[in-house]
């Protein structure tokens, strides 16, 4: 009987010759075998001193203290200065997750940098003239333009306008700037703008500026919009993830992963029908009735690429603390959990349009969350977390079963193109 | 949802893992392996190793049909999508796969032909709407899957399409099993069977390892509780001194398989004589290719591809983690070299790998996961 | 990869004997059931679906068996902690 595991084959298949390496695998190697000289001598060191006699290895350790060095080396990793090692953009770098951020960080902030950009929030917060005023700005590339619950303008109007919102603005004046492939239907461009007009109406903005430019057929996707929006901030003190502290609740304002999984079946690849529709809608009614009621907010944050589990991780990382949040707590419609079930992706991470996390002091979680329900749009609004010490960094969740288990950053790109 | 949410009680996961730690043995530590990837990752999404007692280690073993497919048969796949006429057709799993030079996604950013599909059967109607392409699917995993790429082929050819292949890396899970069981420094006391392999291939071919290795092994399902209840079966076996197999998921798995699943794969596809398996090695009799008779879906014999093999470098330890012998953290390059975004070996490879989903999900020490679950 | 639902099957497909509508938490999809020729399942059962296609029908008998396991040992969990609580308060 043939052991199996052991049989080499004479020749190979395809007669190929030496097994050769991968490059990009020699050159990860290379990164980290330069860092990790100085912390393997400290952790042998630290092993010899623990151990009377013995040569310094690391295995005499107890379980929990290798475990915590490992935990500990691969922290130091995370955190180094982030570099692009694709020479190409792929798909990932516009999911929201891990590679846009690295891509925003050592490409966009490294060229910019400065102080009003390195918070990197949903909005920059200027002074002009000593009135405090909020910019923002966003580019539409959503395929398809029309799926159930809106379009391509509705997005644009209520995205640019939450942008403003959650950084604590009272939105103002928008631009639009159009990117038209030829061959476009203009009756396709006036529904988009009408619903523009009727989302600016209802949200009290105005679009008071744009561009427009078309390119040949095969570019664009027929439209790409472009916005930018300004708003005055009058309020103190300002809005920022930085802010959350330990003691702080989480919130959300309805349920997750709606958009996202819209636009997924509105693609029809997936011939899945369901009765999901867009969440996209303008925020800035309800912020301005939760700020009202409770002045303890540290932070808002829309939900859009990248899903909730991206701004909770961006709350980690900018405040240097853990957030904690309960999956049983975190609203989510039976279509939306059937349909990520069935193509086993995870409504955290799926993008919303109209949907806030906010960060409130523990003391005012209950003024923040009847003042949201008190909303049309706030009705399933729900207390999903807290804000703890440490591990910093981390966002981890207590699952539906009573498990902990870690929400990371998103690797790679499940639903391209989203907003 | 039904059959999901029952399974998924809180209260019932403490009542048995009461259960489970009154039939540990003082002093001894069990390791059980579950050999599925979809086992891997639903343990590591609900933090069930939180519910047992640190007696008892999981162990992550080879099921997940991605992560075992060698980097020179990616780059073989890129090399077929590289053609100019080809579409390649493919799940999501693998299109974040690297090879030498990158994955189908990086392929995708270069302008190559390259589109995700939820079912082999959506490469079909690619097919008709794109007659002047040939399309090829990345036919993988095991015997789950199998059936569903044989009844896609059995579909084009009665369809007549002629710009249909497909590129089979279609693995069987008994000789990795086998080649775990017969490693020299194997250390397992139970297997938690793979349960949707199981729809396929029923639960006969596991009775080996209990008749033949003295190991017991137990069908399992999906579900936190169908996991934990599959532990808590496992445990009585060893301290009833029994090695058998029994069927936890048996609300889905028939003991004798599904005849008509097994007649498709039969019909369509053969045995090769012998497949690398990323981690493992070379196996005999492991992998699935067509049939002569089928040749004309078959993108090896359709197109020609390199079949270079490109090794995994020293420093990967993925062996040992498969075996049980390490745990993902204690391999050298874990975390550091060896992330999701760059994974050297194939337990990092794909988010049901043992290693990404500790990266992913449980990347806590043991001491941190008690303070939090207690607040 | 392993990724199997389970889905209610709603109606046959009229010109596609192979082809059935599902339904999986209000999601409906069209899905292949050739592999269940042996035994078709009728609307209202309940497969398990996979890539497209349903694997197994979903046995309601051991489905309610397998619960009740789970049940019993959640009895007897509830009757011990019970047992427990009383015996301090005395």
């Amino acid at each position: 009987m043939t052991t199996g595991h052991l049989d080499q084959p004479a020749t190979m298949d395809s007669g190929a010759g030496e097994a050769t390496s991968a490059p990009w695998v020699r050159e990860a190697l290379h990164d980290h075998d330069h860092d990790d000289h100085g912390a393997r001598a400290s952790e042998a060191g630290a092993g010899s001193r623990d151990d009377a006699g013995a040569a310094g290895s690391r295995r005499r350790l107890p379980l929990a203290d290798r475990e915590r060095q490992v935990l500990d080396r691969i922290d130091r990793a995370r955190n180094r200065r982030p570099k692009i090692k694709e020479e190409r953009i792929t798909m990932s770098h516009g999911a929201g997750g891990k590679a846009t951020q690295t891509l925003i960080e050592a490409v966009f902030l490294e060229a910019f940098r400065n102080p009003l950009l390195e918070p990197l929030e949903d909005a920059a917060r200027l002074h002009v003239n000593g009135s405090r005023v909020a910019l923002t700005t966003d580019s539409y590339v959503v395929s398809p333009l029309f799926f159930p619950g809106g379009n391509i303008g509705d997005l644009a109007v209520n995205g640019t306008v939450n942008d403003l919102s959650v950084s604590g603005a009272v939105p103002l004046y928008l631009s639009a700037g159009f990117i038209l492939e030829e061959g476009f239907p203009v009756a396709d461009l006036n529904r988009i703008v009408a619903s523009m007009a009727a989302a600016a109406a209802a949200a009290g903005v105005q679009v008071v500026t744009g561009d427009t430019k078309v390119v040949e057929k095969g570019k664009a996707d027929g439209c790409y919009i472009n916005t930018a929006g300004v708003g005055i901030i009058e309020r103190e003190p300002t809005l920022g993830v930085a802010n959350a502290r330990p003691g702080d609740a989480v919130l959300v304002s309805g349920p997750i992963g709606d958009h996202g999984v819209t636009i997924m079946l509105a693609r029809g690849e997936l011939e899945i029908e369901a009765d999901v529709v867009s969440d996209t809608a303008p925020l800035n009614g309800l912020v301005a009735g939760l700020l009202a009621a409770a002045p303890g907010v540290r932070a808002l944050r829309d939900a859009t690429r990248g899903g909730v589990a991206t701004i909770l991780n961006e709350i980690a990382r900018a405040a240097g603390v853990c957030v904690v949040v309960r999956e049983d707590d975190i609203p989510v419609r039976a279509e939306v959990r059937g349909a990520s079930e069935l193509l086993g992706i995870d409504p955290m991470y799926v993008a919303c349009e109209g949907r806030m996390v906010v960060v409130v002091d523990g003391d005012q979680a209950g003024a923040a969350l009847e003042a949201m329900r008190a909303h049309p749009l706030g009705e399933q609004a729900s207390v999903i977390g807290h804000i703890a010490e440490d591990p910093q960094g981390i966002v981890l969740l207590k699952t539906a079963f009573g498990g902990t288990r870690i929400v990371d950053l998103l690797v790679g790109d499940p639903l391209p193109r989203i907003c | 949802m039904r059959f999901v949410d029952e399974f998924r009680d809180a209260d019932k996961a403490h009542a048995l893992a009461a259960k489970i730690a009154e039939l540990c043995e003082p002093g001894r530590q069990y390791k059980l392996m579950e050999v599925c990837g979809g086992h891997t990752h639903t343990i590591y999404k609900h933090g069930l190793e939180d519910y047992l007692p640190e007696a008892i280690t999981l162990v992550h073993g080879p099921g997940c049909p991605v992560c075992v497919i060698p980097m020179g048969r990616v780059d073989d796949a890129m090399h077929l999508a590289a053609q100019p006429d080809v579409i390649m057709t493919s799940f999501g799993d693998m299109m974040r796969v690297p090879g030498s030079s990158g994955s189908f996604f990086d392929a995708k950013a270069a302008g190559t032909d390259i589109r995700m599909v939820y079912s082999p059967l959506d490469s079909l109607k690619i097919a008709r709407k794109n007659p002047d392409k040939r399309v090829v699917f990345m036919a993988i995993g095991f015997e789950t899957t199998a059936p569903s790429t044989a009844m896609t082929v059995l579909r084009a050819a009665a369809q007549g399409l002629d710009n249909f292949s497909i590129f089979c890396n279609h693995v069987t899970i008994i000789p990795a099993i086998k080649a775990i069981l017969d490693s020299p420094d194997l250390r397992l006391d139970g297997f938690i069977g793979p349960g949707h392999v199981s729809t396929v291939i029923g639960c006969r071919p596991y009775e080996f390892i209990a008749a033949d290795y003295s190991k017991p092994v137990v069908v399992a399902g999906f579900e936190p509780l169908d996991i934990l209840q599959s532990v808590y079966m496992l445990m009585l076996q060893l301290a009833q001194g029994r090695s058998e197999v029994e069927n936890q998921y048996a609300r889905v798995v028939p003991w004798d398989g599904n005849v008509v699943a097994l007649q498709a794969i039969g019909e369509v596809m053969e045995l090769r004589p012998y497949f690398e398996w990323r981690g493992l090695g070379f196996i005999s009799h492991s992998a699935l290719r067509m049939r002569p008779e089928y040749s004309a879906f078959d993108a090896e014999l359709l197109f020609s591809v390199p079949g270079v093999r490109v090794a995994d470098p020293k420093a990967c330890q993925c062996g040992e983690v498969l075996k049980g012998v390490l745990k993902p953290w204690e391999c050298k390059v874990f975390g550091t070299a060896c992330t999701p975004e760059t994974p050297i070996g194939t337990c990092m490879v794909s988010p049901e790998g043992a290693c990404a989903a500790y990266y992913n999900y449980g990347r806590l020490s043991r001491q941190r996961v008690k303070e939090v679950t207690r607040s | 990869m392993c990724l199997g639902i389970p889905g209610e099957v709603i109606e046959f497909l009229p010109d596609q004997p192979d082809l059935a509508r599902v339904d999986v938490s209000g999601v409906r999809r069209v899905i292949n059931i050739g592999l269940l020729s042996d035994d078709p399942p009728a609307p209202g059962e309940w497969v398990l679906i996979h890539v497209g296609f349903a694997l197994s029908k979903i046995d309601e008998d051991e489905a309610a068996a397998a619960l009740e396991f789970l049940e019993g040992i959640g009895q007897a969990y509830e009757e011990e902690l019970a047992a427990l609580q009383e015996s301090r308060i005395e």
